[in-house]
């Protein structure tokens, strides 16, 4: 079994080129799991305990508003990764994540993933060499968003 | 040239505007009004500014009066010939609805000839640049090759250099050597005031059969040559044109633009003075009851805040990149574009300028403290 | 060629078909005489709206049909404006083909890679059809286009009819959407890294809005695409389209003539300097 999801976590495209100590490192903290179309894999504010690299099916990001219906500003989808929040205190969720078809996924134990980065910084570093790259290309994109590009202009 | 050269009295200058005045031009040439020396219609030598001269700077520009009688004793002033081969406002063509049909009608081919009289050698070179800009290419304009071909070049040798002048820098004068149809030398030495002229065309080897004049003499070829010689020793401005192309193309963020931007206005002044500055705009009315329709070309300039309009914004919003703008292309990407630097050395820009701005002290601004870079 | 001829004097064509695309998006279909009217994908025409003015508005239509010409037009002004409100039998100004046309050449034999944002897939459907029409003589074929909402996919129904193909790839995604769209949402860009295409072997030609366009160019040459195979179609102000007017500059290029389309490696270092 552990084995198993060893092979899983190794394979999937956002931890490529993890040398195999880490890959076992990760794997000890992840878990297979199913989403069914339209569950949600959390909400804005829950605890940001658990991570997931999407392996089939996809995921749409969104935010709420009170008055508002809601508005998804992203899709992630197999081979990708939902879940940074869990990295930074106060390890909250920021936003909605809603299964759109049937989602495979790894899910990642954040606290579990936590207290191994805090006993061995290297691991910490890779993940946060990792991560950050992630954060800064979704921040640029969200600027993109922002700029409207396709709207009317003024 | 191997004709010989001739020589003409004051008078023998008469007969020649009075000559193409018969033969059908329209004859323009300087004349002084509102305190500057313009181009307009002139009748005969009487219209000419005799006696006066210009003093030019940086944003300045006076009229003074000469100790002599000289008819040609300035350089040039705020207008250029431009005005006239590629005019500031004309109608490309009409439109005539009626129903669900539309025709387009094309203008005739202009038939007003030209004649000008009093071209500078810079402006001789400017009126080559524009050649290229609207005959040369795939897409050469009808309308500006009917006034080129059938223009009369008098062209003048100066004898002097204005405080703004750089012809020497650009390698346009200030001798005249091409692109005339009569070239004229006013020299006065032996206190004789004289014109020598010489032929570069057939139009103009005729028009000369019709003028009382003499054969030149060494004496007067030597006076010409002087004078041409005292006016290259005396210009106003120098301009580095060594590698100016990649100079200025790989220095597009050196902060002497941020410098010059503080002090230029975007005026335009510059483009409307400049005898090289080309670029138009279209503009498109009707008639109340909606039959007709004209599209007309007018002059624009780039220094508009929407002349880089697009998509709800201006590419170009900042007086800075459309100083930067003007600037490189005068002498860098003109080069690309049509084969020659832009420029020719005739100041104008830098005298019309109201602040003063001059453009052979940016360029030499930029290469003293320029960084060598990746050129695009 | 005729040298009184005024290259810009308009000749005078018909409106047969009107059909709205999108809110403000209308494509119309235009007969321009027995003749017809031959052009290369990614050229452009100079539209007259009697009384209003020009604008140039790229073709859009299929260059192995000449007898009709399809223009599809954003109203954006009051030019455009005009143009959309045009009906079958309106008459309306024309000039051109300008500006060259995408590198058709240069894919033979490559993988094509077709970006397009927003009205981007107007001046690239040409080029879909060609490529469609002689499909041996590609590798793969990907489309990805991003658009604002999912109620702003241009040709919403062909790419859908592309993608049912086997031997071509489409992916669609949106800057937002509501939960009734269950297609991609995100950035144009984020679609590069899910393509598999082979990039030495890759030609790809990039339309839409150039922050778009310079960012997909960036993520394609971090996918290993080399930046002279990366082919972008440039919009700046344009009245005469005859390298003329002066308003297309940029840097030495006449959009209008030089242009519209041009490499990454010519572009790259002009397109992040500021207001150039």
């Amino acid at each position: 079994m552990i084995e198993g999801m060893e092979k899983i976590v190794g394979e999937h495209r956002f931890f490529a080129d993890l040398n195999t100590p880490t890959i076992e490192l990760i794997a000890g903290c992840a878990r297979n799991v199913v989403f069914q179309a339209g569950e949600y894999l959390f909400h804005t504010g829950d605890p940001a305990d658990e991570f997931y690299l999407i392996r089939h099916g996809r995921v749409a990001l969104e935010v709420v508003a009170p008055g508002r219906s809601a508005v998804t500003f992203q899709t992630v989808g197999p081979d990708e990764l939902v879940g940074v929040s869990w990295l930074l205190p106060p390890y909250r969720w920021m936003h909605e994540t809603r299964a759109i078809d049937t989602v495979r996924a790894i899910g990642i134990d954040a606290k579990c993933l936590r207290r191994k980065c805090d006993a061995d910084h290297d691991l910490g570093y890779d993940m946060m060499m990792r991560f950050v790259p992630l954060l800064v290309s979704r921040l640029q994109a969200t600027r993109m968003q922002l700029l409207d590009v396709y709207g009317k202009p003024a | 040239m191997s004709d010989q050269a001739a020589v003409l009295t004051r008078d023998g200058l008469d007969a020649l505007i009075a000559a193409l005045a018969r033969a059908g031009y329209r004859v323009l040439g300087p004349t002084r009004r509102d305190e500057a020396i313009v181009y307009d219609d002139i009748a005969g030598v009487a219209d000419l500014p005799e006696g006066w001269t210009d003093e030019q700077d940086g944003g300045r520009y006076r009229l003074k009066r000469r100790a002599d009688d000289a008819l040609f004793g300035y350089v040039v002033g705020p207008h250029s010939w431009k005005q006239f081969l590629h005019p500031p406002r004309r109608r490309l063509w009409r439109a005539e609805r009626t129903g669900e049909n539309l025709a387009i009608l094309p203008e005739p081919l202009p038939e007003t000839r030209f004649a000008f009289v009093g071209v500078r050698a810079c402006e001789i070179a400017a009126i080559a640049v524009q050649d290229r800009v609207f005959l040369g290419g795939e897409y050469a304009d009808p309308q500006y090759r009917a006034r080129r071909e059938s223009a009369f070049i008098v062209a003048v040798n100066c004898g002097e250099a204005g405080g703004t002048c750089f012809c020497v820098s650009m390698d346009t004068g200030p001798h005249v050597s091409k692109g005339y149809d009569l070239a004229l030398t006013e020299i006065a030495t032996d206190g004789e005031r004289r014109y020598l002229i010489e032929t570069g065309s057939d139009d103009g080897r005729a028009i000369l059969a019709l003028l009382p004049s003499r054969l030149a003499t060494d004496a007067d070829r030597a006076a010409a040559t002087a004078a041409t010689d005292h006016a290259a020793a005396m210009m106003g401005r120098t301009l580095d044109t060594a590698g100016i192309r990649d100079l200025l193309l790989s220095n597009l963020e050196h902060p002497r633009w941020d410098d010059v931007a503080e002090r230029c206005l975007t005026c335009g002044n510059c483009t409307l003075v400049c005898p090289t500055c080309f670029c138009t705009s279209t503009e498109d009315s009707s008639d109340v009851t909606g039959a007709e329709a004209e599209h007309t070309q007018r002059w624009d300039s780039c220094f508009t805040e929407d002349f880089s309009f697009i998509h709800g914004g201006s590419v170009r919003a900042s007086g800075r990149a459309r100083y930067r703008q003007w600037m490189t292309h005068k002498l860098a990407t003109w080069w690309d574009q049509f084969g020659s630097s832009g420029c020719v050395g005739c100041g104008r820009c830098i005298t019309w300028c109201p602040v003063g701005i001059d453009i052979t002290e940016e360029a030499r601004a930029i290469r003293e403290t320029s960084s060598p870079g990746v050129t695009t | 060629m005729d040298t009184a001829v005024d290259p810009m004097v308009p000749t005078v064509a018909k409106v047969v078909a009107a059909r709205q695309e999108l809110a403000d998006v209308w494509t119309l279909d235009i007969d321009t005489g027995a003749s017809g009217f031959s052009f290369a994908p990614g050229q452009f025409n100079i539209l007259y709206a009697f009384g209003v003015g020009e604008a140039a508005i790229s073709i859009s239509g299929d260059p192995a049909q000449p007898e009709k010409l399809v223009h599809t037009i954003r109203s954006v002004g009051k030019v455009s404006d005009a143009l959309v409100r045009l009906k079958p039998g309106d008459p309306v100004g024309l000039r051109g083909p300008y500006g060259g046309g995408w590198p058709m050449q240069a894919a033979a034999g490559a993988d094509v890679v077709i970006i397009a944002g927003g009205l981007g897939l107007a001046p690239l459907r040409p080029t879909l059809y060609r490529l469609l029409a002689e499909r041996d003589r590609y590798g793969r074929i990907i489309i990805l286009c991003g658009a604002r909402g999912p109620s702003d996919i241009l040709y919403r129904e062909e790419l859908s009819k592309w993608r049912t193909r086997l031997d071509v790839e489409v992916e669609v995604t949106v800057d937002h959407a509501d939960q009734t769209w269950h297609g991609n949402v995100g950035v144009v860009t984020t679609l590069i890294g899910r393509s598999a295409f082979d990039p030495k072997k890759t030609v790809a030609m990039l339309c839409g809005p150039e922050i778009m366009m310079h960012f997909a160019a960036v993520d394609l040459v971090k996918a290993g695409v080399p930046p002279e195979a990366i082919y972008l179609s440039m919009e700046r102000n344009m009245k005469c389209a005859i390298a003329r007017c002066g308003h297309c500059q940029f840097s030495s290029d006449f959009v209008c003539h030089d242009g519209p389309v041009a490499t990454w490696a010519r572009l790259g270092r002009l397109i992040q300097l500021r207001e150039i």
